[in-house]
């Protein structure tokens, strides 16, 4: 399981300071999804869009990403023309597809993609662990920070603990059917993973208690912001505005 | 001198079964014990009872000449006694292996430049040199063994308690283990099923079984 593949890069994206790339990401969040209508929007993705050039991520991990994103937005694009009233673009029947409802799936596609990739771009280009110091920074609560923390550095374990039991489920011949055995099986799994990261937590807290944990991981390094950090963060809160004057 | 450990009396159950009853077990400055036992005989059960990890129903557990119950109690016992984890993976939490080595040092106060020489002084002892910026999950089994005993001694314990240190390491891996117990540390409890280590490593060995502590030579 490979879960950083976005960090691993070189690109100035990668290097700038994790806090600047959190501020301008939150600022880009509020400004974008507050956009109303299509070109405002529109504007905000070609923003993001820009960031993903600079950052040049893996381009088929990049997008299978984004496709499973899209999925979920598919859904969008079968209720909100068709529930949304308004003048009549097109008649299914006794159903009516709406112009502004179709406006309206298209003002949401757009503001989650440019959300998305502005999160790869931004957010996917710094590693879980320079985040989580980021985050410390930025007075983010330290429960939550602890709590992403270890979320990151145990998905993997849970991971391979999951795939121990496939293994050993299919090594004993198991074929998934559309029966009790099957759903037994099955259930069995999901409860086997539960206990097995309760028992992992609690040897885990009891290794921490064994080095003097004391509600806080110490650090080690430290972020310096330098010009390229301030004029990033200021082109790009200067290009939110511009974006909102011009519409 | 005053014993390190001196458990009296102590009697043990998981949900009513009886893992161990009345067992008395004491460590000496400079003594090099080791355990052995079938499995689920209780051994590790033993050494978490020590570090105050588990509550014994019965009997008294004094560390360092003093009582200890509460878990205020075992904080010094925890500072002071290093205990290696049977399985590793649960022993190494943070993102590197430096920051992981350091964990422990600056937790005991220790400011950022001597943690960091600490870590040095620890990775050139076990020969971890260049794996200090590596991401701990990442690492393979033997080294994520060896990082963790690592991170054990950085804390500089009086007293080891070491769970299957020689699991899951190679001969060369476990010749390094050896060598740093014979030359660095001077008081340890081993738990172990590898007969050369045991013999290698201690000069004490007392057997688990049923429910009793023995000593066997």
């Amino acid at each position: 399981m490979h879960l950083e593949e976005f960090a691993e890069g070189k690109s100035i994206l990668h290097n700038l300071d994790p806090r600047v790339k959190i501020i301008v990401f939150v600022v880009f969040s509020i400004f974008c999804v507050l956009a109303p209508g299509v070109k405002l929007p529109l504007f905000f993705l070609f923003y993001s869009l820009a960031l993903l050039f600079i950052a040049r991520p893996n381009t088929k991990a990049f997008i299978s990403r984004l496709a499973m994103a899209n999925l979920f937005i598919g859904i969008v694009w079968i209720f909100i023309p068709l529930s949304y009233k308004g003048n009549t673009y097109l008649a299914l029947g006794s159903m009516n597809v709406s112009q502004e409802g179709i406006q309206y799936a298209v003002s949401i596609t757009l503001k989650s993609n440019a959300v998305i990739i502005g999160t790869i771009a931004l957010i996917s280009t710094s590693s879980a662990f320079r985040l989580a110091h980021a985050m410390l920074h930025l007075k983010v609560p330290k429960k939550l920070i602890i709590l992403f923390f270890l979320f990151y550095r145990y998905i993997t374990v849970v991971h391979e603990e999951y795939l121990t039991i496939k293994r050993a489920i299919l090594l004993r011949g198991f074929v998934p059917r559309t029966d009790i055995h099957t759903y037994r099986t099955f259930a069995y799994m999901v409860g086997g993973l539960l206990i097995k990261s309760y028992e992992r937590a609690e040897e885990i807290y009891k290794a921490m208690l064994c080095r003097g944990f004391g509600g806080s991981f110490p650090l080690l390094d430290h972020f310096r912001m330098g010009h390229r950090d301030a004029l990033f963060l200021l082109l790009s809160i200067l290009t939110f505005f511009a974006f909102w004057m011009k519409s | 001198m005053d014993s390190i450990i001196r458990l009296k009396d102590i009697s043990f159950a998981y949900n009513k079964k009886m893992v161990f009853q009345n067992v008395d077990f004491v460590v000496n400055p400079g003594e090099r014990i080791g355990l052995i036992g079938p499995n689920g005989s209780g051994k590790t059960t033993l050494l978490q009872i020590i570090m105050g990890l588990l509550k014994p129903q019965r009997g008294t557990i004094e560390v360092f000449g003093k009582m200890r119950k509460t878990d205020a109690d075992f904080l010094e016992v925890r500072r002071k006694i290093g205990f290696l984890f049977q399985n590793s993976e649960n022993q190494l939490f943070c993102p590197t292996v430096k920051e992981d080595i350091a964990f422990g040092p600056l937790n005991l106060g220790k400011s950022k430049d001597e943690a960091l020489r600490i870590v040095k002084e620890t990775c050139d002892i076990l020969g971890l040199n260049g794996l200090e910026d590596m991401v701990t999950h990442k690492l393979s089994g033997g080294e994520k063994r060896l990082v963790a005993l690592a991170t054990v001694i950085a804390m500089k314990p009086l007293c080891f308690l070491l769970d299957e240190p020689s699991a899951e390491l190679d001969e060369d891996a476990i010749e390094r283990v050896l060598s740093y117990l014979k030359n660095y540390a001077s008081t340890y409890v081993v738990v172990s099923h590898d007969k050369r280590f045991i013999e290698a490593a201690t000069e004490k060995i007392y057997i688990l079984k049923d429910g009793k502590l023995r000593l066997l030579t």
